[in-house]
């Protein structure tokens, strides 16, 4: 009913150590679908086999993702240079590049308003470190924002920002998203936050 | 016969003076450097300096470039390491004044960025094959010209993909010139050193 390499799949995918694959995978389905002799064909074992594989790979059974949309986790190196508690402003320096995106909440996809948002980086008027490199602004009431900033220009080998959620109620974010190409004015992130 | 000799010294040293000076005037005129701390430019252009010291101390080893006595080729290719790994703390040091954490990533492997870890790996090759060029009197034979060869290799391996992934004050169209010419100037040593028949293991009496 089931050949040796859909049992080695199915013994994979049940935890089971591999000498006992075959064995112990026909004993299982059986178990699941109550039957003493299986009465279940090649080709459905094979099916079934094939979906235990693929499942996982496709992400639909990501156990975070079981509760709905899944919090945004941090890049690596998003929080490099970053400064605590950048002041909100209207326009980070002379403006000119806008720096947009939303915020949800992890779950259900609430829009969260009134939450602060923290962006720096290397741009035509100063490095990363620079304090006047750094501004922070606050999400409307459906949960995006935009914050002017001046031109994001590449530096360490690429053209990007970095970008904080750190505030008490969710867990804290960092983001360092990449510009699409040299010549864009623009910059959209989406943050969705998972309760602390 | 004479003329023709001439004419293609001529031609490697005007190639070679080139292929070096392209990339770095190309370099100069970025427009990135109008946003720079002169720190990080300094960085930037050692990186350069040290990829194109990639390009002559092959030849120098193999004592290919013409007008140079085999002996002085030998003398002018140690110093010329030695400026080779001046040039890489230049670029480390520069890095690192002008962004901390950044150059921690890339030194401890977490780097996000793709280009970090050949950089990294060329950084430790360069000092690998200094190291042994300083012990070479004391090391064997084989371990010397092995080491040597495998770790100059890496180091030209890593800084080619170091740099062709990064964007920055480098120009293609030089930088993939550059490119070429630093791994043909290898391989052109390699194939004339043969390091590979002398064996692993020394011959048995």
């Amino acid at each position: 009913m089931c050949d040796r390499l859909c049992g080695v799949y199915l013994a994979r995918q049940l935890e089971i150590p591999s000498q006992y694959a075959m064995f112990a995978a026909k004993k299982q389905l059986s178990r699941r679908f109550h039957m003493k002799t299986s009465p279940m064909t090649r080709r459905t074992a094979l099916a079934l086999g094939g979906a235990a594989v693929l499942m996982p790979a496709t992400g639909l059974i990501h156990p975070a993702q079981a509760a709905g949309l899944a919090p945004t986790p941090t890049m690596r190196g998003g929080a490099n240079n970053y400064r605590p508690d950048a002041p909100i402003v209207g326009r980070i320096g002379g403006g000119g590049f806008w720096m947009t995106g939303t915020v949800r909440r992890a779950g259900d996809g609430a829009p969260l308003p009134d939450q602060r948002i923290q962006m720096w980086a290397h741009t035509t008027e100063g490095h990363e470190r620079d304090p006047h490199s750094h501004g922070a602004t606050l999400t409307d009431a459906n949960g995006v924002f935009r914050l002017e900033m001046p031109q994001i220009v590449p530096a360490f080998g690429q053209a990007h920002g970095h970008l904080a959620y750190d505030s008490a109620g969710f867990k804290t974010v960092f983001l360092r998203p990449l510009l699409a190409s040299l010549n864009e004015t623009t910059l959209n992130v989406e943050f969705v936050l998972a309760p602390v | 016969m004479r003329l023709s000799k001439r004419l293609r010294h001529i031609l490697i040293w005007g190639g070679l003076v080139s292929a070096i000076l392209a990339p770095i005037a190309a370099a100069a005129n970025s427009p990135l450097l109008q946003w720079r701390e002169p720190i990080y430019i300094i960085a930037g252009f050692a990186g350069i300096i040290a990829m194109a010291m990639l390009l002559l101390q092959p030849l120098l080893a193999i004592s290919a470039i013409p007008g140079l006595s085999p002996h002085m080729s030998r003398r002018v290719h140690r110093y010329g390491g030695m400026a080779l790994v001046l040039a890489v703390v230049v670029h480390v040091v520069g890095l690192w004044m002008t962004s901390p954490p950044d150059v921690i990533d890339v030194l401890l492997f977490r780097s996000p960025t793709p280009f970090a870890i050949w950089g990294a790996l060329a950084i430790w090759a360069v000092f690998g094959a200094a190291l042994l060029a300083f012990w070479r009197v004391r090391l064997p034979l084989r371990v010397w010209r092995w080491g040597h060869t495998v770790l100059v290799s890496l180091a030209v391996v890593g800084t080619v993909v170091h740099a062709v992934q990064i964007i920055g004050t480098m120009e293609t169209l030089t930088k993939s010139a550059l490119s070429v010419l630093v791994v043909a100037a290898l391989l052109l040593a390699i194939a004339r050193r043969r390091v590979w028949t002398m064996g692993i293991q020394p011959r048995r009496r």
